[in-house]
């Protein structure tokens, strides 16, 4: 069978201020009609750069197509001029990206963008008039499971949720029938139960309508139950290709198994760190109400409603739930962030509710938080010195002149080499940010931290280092942690005991193996059945039912 | 919509109010009178003079009756034009200075634009540079340079256009609203560059370049509705400000317009005509605010259906 996509030796550089960077150096592969290609690696392996150089949708310059063909169907997309491509974008070749949110355009009526192609097709003869358009659209808008779609066309984007953001890209790719759709990380920015039901779809479009599909991700994982084949990509260079099975089962690539092995799976093995006696954290009947203004009219959001926790001394408490269900709030809401309307936050025995903002200082020093996005959550101008240094010398921890001593010291501790010291933010990695934003948090020697998806924005393997230093430094320092994060997987890796939140509310606790073999409660066990296996075989089935 | 344009206009009192007492305040600290720069005047004249405009009672007295008559909308008799109205001579040199700033509001959306959106499409290139740079020269030009050269070249050197006057020969607009319009539309073009270049880096025009659109669609469609918001936010006091700033335009082409009255008016201490522009002026900025930041809101679904669920 002839490939209906071939590309050979394909590179890509970025000629930048500083320097040469070879995003793509010497990459081919080939995808058959009906075949779904997953490209996996790390951020900044050069898979985005790949798909994205094949549309010709990269920012030129910096970016330069230095060599190689991309075979589509007898033409070669790398040479073709800008009318043709024209022909193949949106047309033969769909793409849906990574991020709904902000893929859509927020000025225009999802119709308007759905039916774009329809009644701007470059070639004058497939054009259709807004009318058909419109029917087609309603009707695809259906089959990708847009409830009410008649009234829905007329929507704008910040009227859907994420999901169904995602799936009117879907429908807006596949309106002109492609027969190679390009998905950039399509699940990435969405929750475990809605990932598996978008990735469902794709499989299940893909099957009924025989279009090849080129997967990416950086999670393999999520790939296991819909590729054919494989490539994995490592710095811009191919690592390995191969069948799905050969890759997961047979690889014999030391990259491919590093990425393999920091997938988080399996039962937990550690022991239970929970300390006897009074627990840390007791919160009883928090409520954390929000006016919300944004409506037609103003509703009170129950962020989170009469909820109770205790959190022993020692142990890492997970809490999981889709966004939404108030988990970030919660975690808050006990640190006194936002203000609650109901419910007290016992701390080591004192009501923290009660307390005045001044007399909560000499508190905050005993409880820190870890955000999500270290890109955001560090000050862009303050050294890694300057950030470490900042509370050891407002809590009054370090004078002076220990402080560079003890800035250092917390540097070994979260594994940054002490020439960093002097740097900004911007010079380092995900990961190594996220290391620093951990050092911050516990320059003060607190008792309680709470992380809230502190590894969400990370690659797997990064991810894997991340969750290892926090079991580390859990230990070490006697901490008592409260884990936060809608991944499944990483939570029972870490977490001693689990408590499942949804809109607001407490679905059910307990230890968490315990949880994990019996969950009580419908909302967790389809939870549970939403987390893809990394595994080829269990995934493909678990898919079909 | 309605209760937040209310809303707004609410907020305008108390912001009208201290622009009255403080114009108040300074045009009466100001040494000199408005009967003092003439010839001498014998005292009893003067003293009469000041007796029929009330000059003669203590200033928080003509401060309140001041304030009650710009109530019921009556700005007072001018000192200097005797016999006629605040009210009348404002009234007679508007139509010309509003009508030359909607040309000139014309020549600065259209070329500013035009320019902000070239520069836009290939930054860092000739085609951003070219246009910036000639932005940038428009914005350190002042008008009273800019008129007269413009006179110059195409008044008299080429002998296309007339060199002053208003409405009395065919063409004899176009180059005062060229010289009132420039200055704006330079701005124009520099915002207009900004908002394109941040749209034009959003995910969602990738997602149009992704769907096959011509580079006519995306930027035309796709990009200018947000692009073009910064611009529309300006809009507002720019016009306020054209209409303001007039007065150096309507000089040197002899317009007889709003502008000639307003600084006249401080230079005789025209006390009445000082304040009855000024509010003037402060009332059309406060409106022709509300006016642009309406239609930015209009602009933005998510923000028209919030304020739609207010009102």
């Amino acid at each position: 069978m002839a490939a209906l996509l071939d590309v050979k030796n394909l590179k890509v550089h970025f000629h930048t201020r500083n320097g040469l960077v070879k995003a793509v150096d010497d990459v081919s592969f080939s995808v058959n009609p009906g075949e779904t290609l997953a490209i996996v690696g790390e951020s900044g392996s050069g898979k985005s750069v790949t798909c994205y150089s094949l549309l010709d949708l990269l920012p030129k310059p910096p970016a330069k197509i230095e060599g190689g063909t991309a075979m589509f169907d007898g033409e070669d997309l790398l040479t073709c001029n800008k009318d043709r491509m024209r022909h193949f974008r949106g047309n033969d070749i769909a793409m849906i990206f990574q991020d709904p949110m902000t893929s859509l355009n927020p000025n225009l009526t999802v119709g308007e963008q759905l039916i774009e192609p329809l009644i701007y097709h470059p070639d004058k003869e497939r054009r259709q008039d807004r009318a058909t358009a419109k029917l087609r659209a309603i009707e695809l808008l259906n089959e990708v499971g847009i409830v009410d779609s008649e009234r829905r066309f007329d929507s704008y984007p910040h009227e859907f949720s994420g999901g169904m953001r995602q799936r009117v890209m879907i429908a807006m790719a596949l309106i002109n029938e492609p027969r190679l759709l390009i998905c950039d990380e399509p699940t990435t920015a969405l929750d475990v139960t809605i990932q598996a039901q978008i990735l469902e779809l794709i499989k299940k479009l893909q099957q009924s309508r025989d279009v090849a599909v080129i997967f990416i991700s950086h999670d393999l994982g999520v790939v296991a139950g819909i590729a054919d084949k494989i490539l994995v990509m490592c710095n811009g260079v191919a690592m390995e290709s191969g069948t799905t099975d050969n890759i997961f089962y047979k690889t014999k690539d030391d990259y491919t198994k590093r990425l393999l092995s920091a997938i988080p799976e399996g039962a937990k093995t550690m022991k239970n760190r929970a300390q006897a006696g009074s627990p840390l954290v007791e919160a009883k009947n928090i409520r954390t109400w929000f006016k919300d203004f944004s409506g037609s009219k103003t509703i009170t959001v129950k962020a989170v409603d009469d909820m109770s926790l205790t959190i022993k001394r020692g142990e890492i408490l997970g809490l999981v739930g889709e966004s939404g269900s108030g988990k970030s709030t919660l975690g808050r809401s006990i640190l006194q962030l936002v203000p609650t309307q109901e419910g007290t936050v016992t701390f080591d025995g004192t009501d923290l509710t009660s307390l005045s903002p001044k007399q909560m200082v000499p508190w905050r020093r005993r409880m820190q938080m870890i955000f999500q996005d270290p890109y955001a959550s560090l000050n862009p101008r303050m050294t890694v010195f300057e950030t470490l240094a900042e509370p050891l010398l407002y809590h009054g921890i370090a004078n002076k002149h220990n402080v560079t001593e003890q800035v250092q010291a917390l540097m070994d501790d979260v594994g940054l080499a002490r020439a960093h010291m002097r740097k900004y933010p911007h010079e380092f990695s995900g990961g190594q940010r996220q290391r620093i934003a951990i050092g911050r948090a516990i320059a003060t020697k607190p008792e309680l931290i709470i992380a809230d998806e502190p590894v969400s924005a990370l690659d797997v393997t990064i991810q894997a280092q991340i969750l290892d230093l926090i079991l580390n430094l859990v230990e070490r320092h006697n901490l008592t942690m409260m884990f936060i994060s809608h991944d499944l997987s990483v939570v029972r890796y870490i977490s001693d005991r689990v408590m499942v939140m949804h809109h607001g509310v407490l679905v059910e606790q307990g230890n968490t193996e315990t949880l994990w073999a019996k969950p009580k409660k419908a909302y967790t066990k389809n939870l549970l059945k939403a987390i893809p296996l990394a595994d080829p075989k269990s995934e493909r089935t678990r898919l079909s039912n | 919509m309605f209760r937040f344009a209310l809303g707004r206009l609410l907020q305008a009192i108390p912001v009208l109010l201290v622009v009255i007492t403080m114009t108040f305040m300074l045009v009466h600290s100001a040494p000199g009178g408005p009967f003092s720069a003439d010839k001498a005047v014998p005292a009893e004249v003067l003293e009469a003079l000041e007796a029929q405009y009330n000059l003669d009672q203590p200033l928080w007295q003509q401060y309140i009756s001041y304030l009650g008559d710009v109530v019921q909308g009556d700005m007072g008799p001018s000192f200097k034009y005797p016999g006629r109205s605040v009210n009348e001579l404002i009234y007679s040199g508007l139509g010309t200075t509003a009508e030359l700033g909607f040309y000139a509001m014309l020549v600065a959306i259209f070329i500013g634009v035009i320019a902000g959106v070239t520069a836009s499409m290939r930054p860092n290139t000739m085609q951003d540079y070219v246009p910036m740079t000639a932005a940038m020269i428009g914005i350190c030009m002042p008008s009273f340079l800019l008129g007269p050269l413009l006179v110059l070249v195409f008044g008299i050197h080429l002998e296309w256009l007339p060199v002053s006057g208003w409405n009395q020969i065919p063409g004899d607009k176009i180059l005062p609203a060229i010289t009132l319009g420039t200055g704006y539309a330079a701005y124009i073009a520099r915002l207009s560059r900004g908002g394109m270049l941040e749209v034009l880096s959003q995910d969602y025009i990738r997602t149009a370049r992704a769907k096959g659109l011509s580079e006519f669609l995306i930027i035309g469609k796709h990009a200018l509705r947000g692009g073009l918001i910064p611009v529309v936010a300006f809009l507002g006091p720019a016009f306020a400000g054209l209409l303001g700033g007039s007065f150096v335009v309507e000089t040197i082409y002899q317009i007889p317009g709003l502008g000639r009255f307003y600084v006249q008016a401080a230079f005789n201490r025209d006390y009445t005509m000082i304040l009855g522009t000024t509010v003037f002026f402060a009332t059309l900025i406060i409106l022709f605010n509300l006016l642009s930041d309406m239609l930015a809101v209009w602009l933005n679904p998510k923000l028209r259906q919030q304020v739609r669920g207010e009102g």
